[in-house]
């Protein structure tokens, strides 16, 4: 039984009088793809932007890789972590965003390649022909010279896997990556995140209102409901036959607003 | 005809007083600009508290005094200065400060997701700025770097308070050995309004070169 990737340990996180995550456990295997569904306001967005290093926490433990994420030893202690050890913990993870986040500036290549030059000493020539793989397999070879504002969402969004995919993480971290695509752009990137789970053994954690994609893409779902997992198992159990009332309740509403299961 | 050719040549002796001063004022104000703008949105309480002392001191005060302070009392604590260098003290600090907050608002009017995006990739913070930060704020600060060197340009005309033979001063010389006023003063009007428009049209052109790349880009 190999050790899990990601440990959460009573992650608290608050924000002023607000509590968004209430001690809350989790672990996630080495090569899983996991699924965390729920209604807005209920924490799993913030956990991934606390795996990322984008919030602090207020209190809790997160061992990623076998390494403190947001603590380091000094000495017998554990202290809060410095940004250097951020910098060194963030290369085990990437993530993609709901709105792209793509560097404007910049045409599809330099997107790719900007941080595989810069933090891992890439030749540009080295950083490009691997761009150029990623973009293929994203199907965006072709617009490479184009820049951002020139695509459409899912071109964007693909560009953006790619962006992410260039440094090779561990762990992948996908925030509701098609919720802000128009309908007809959905499954474009569906379809790159199928190939990608099918042809790698990353570890990947997908917060989505997808429920179909959900169900064919992870190995385990976990339903939230404020700051808590209410229920967790395999997709076919989940959303074919949940036990929990507030799971029930909440596909319910999902099928009712006309996402499919 | 020959005598007002001789003072012709003591405006134009001043114009290039005043396009020194001007071009080595904006040159200060430039990088005090980006020090103390990028000053304020440091991590570090002492670098913040510092950038926002001389972003109000020198805003607060007017560059009348400043001058006189830079000319007359810096002697006092050792520091003697030519006309001509207190003049682009002066000017440079004055017009630095107000072109800080320029530098601050347009660092700050580029999206929270940009920096997401480089944390996300894994970049230090310089590199953040360096690559993805200033390059979209340069073009954000242009136009009002462009109103603040129009402004320095004007303002030189107070070192003719300090004796800088500038445009001003040599026409105040003019005006009073000739008792004309209205040449010497229509000339300079003139001149004035010609520096300003030449840095208008280098600012424009610089917009368009810096806002090439982002062409129909900002969202």
């Amino acid at each position: 039984m190999p050790s899990p990737i990601i440990r959460i340990d009573s992650i608290v996180k608050r924000y002023g009088p607000l509590t968004v995550l209430d001690g809350l456990s989790m672990n996630v295997m080495p090569g899983e793809k996991l699924a965390l569904i729920g209604p807005s306001g209920s924490g799993k967005t913030t956990i991934l932007r606390i795996l990322m290093t984008l919030e602090s926490i207020s209190g809790g433990h997160i061992e990623v890789d076998g390494e403190q994420l947001y603590h380091m030893k000094k000495g017998a202690d554990l202290v809060a972590a410095d940004e250097r050890h951020l910098h060194r913990m963030r290369k085990k993870i990437g993530m993609v965003f709901q709105h792209f986040n793509l560097f404007p500036h910049k045409c599809v290549l330099d997107n790719v390649t900007l941080a595989p030059m810069l933090t891992q000493g890439a030749t540009r020539a080295d950083a490009e022909k691997r761009a150029m793989d990623l973009l293929d397999m994203v199907g965006m070879a072709d617009k490479a010279k184009a820049v951002p504002a020139q695509l459409s969402g899912g071109q964007k969004q693909r560009v953006a896997i790619a962006r992410a995919l260039a440094l090779s993480p561990k762990i992948m971290l996908f925030d509701e990556v098609t919720s802000a695509l128009d309908p007809e752009l959905v499954e474009e990137v569906l379809n790159v995140m199928r190939r990608l789970a099918a042809e790698t053994d990353m570890t990947m954690l997908l917060v989505t209102h997808e429920m179909g994609f959900a169900h064919d893409f992870a190995d385990r779902v976990l339903f939230f409901d404020r700051g808590k997992i209410v229920e967790e198992g395999g997709p076919d159990e989940i959303f074919r036959n949940p036990k929990q009332e507030r799971t029930q309740t909440f596909l319910r509403k999902i099928i009712a607003a006309g996402h499919r299961v | 005809m020959s005598v007002w050719s001789g003072y012709l040549t003591l405006i134009l002796e001043g114009a290039l007083v005043t396009l020194q001063l001007t071009v080595m004022g904006s040159a200060l104000a430039l990088v005090m600009a980006f020090l103390a703008g990028l000053g304020r949105l440091s991590r570090f309480f002492a670098v913040r508290a510092l950038a926002t002392t001389y972003i109000e001191f020198f805003r607060g005060t007017s560059i009348f005094v400043q001058l006189f302070w830079v000319y007359f009392v810096l002697p006092f604590a050792g520091l003697t200065l030519t006309p001509l260098q207190a003049g682009v003290l002066a000017l440079g600090l004055n017009v630095g400060a107000y072109g800080a907050e320029v530098v601050r608002g347009a660092v700050k009017a580029v999206g929270r997701e940009q920096t997401e995006a480089c944390i996300a990739l894994n970049l230090s913070r310089f590199q953040r700025m360096r690559h993805v930060i200033l390059p979209q704020a340069l073009p954000l600060m242009l136009p009002t770097f462009c109103n603040n060197a129009i402004e320095l340009l004007k303002g030189t005309a107070v070192v003719s308070l300090i004796s800088l033979t500038d445009l001003t001063f040599q026409a105040q010389v003019v005006r009073a050995q000739t008792g004309n006023t209205l040449i010497p003063f229509a000339t300079i009007l003139f001149l004035y309004f010609a520096m300003a428009w030449a840095i208008s049209t280098v600012m424009r052109w610089l917009e368009r070169r810096v806002t090439r790349s982002l062409d129909g880009v900002r969202t």
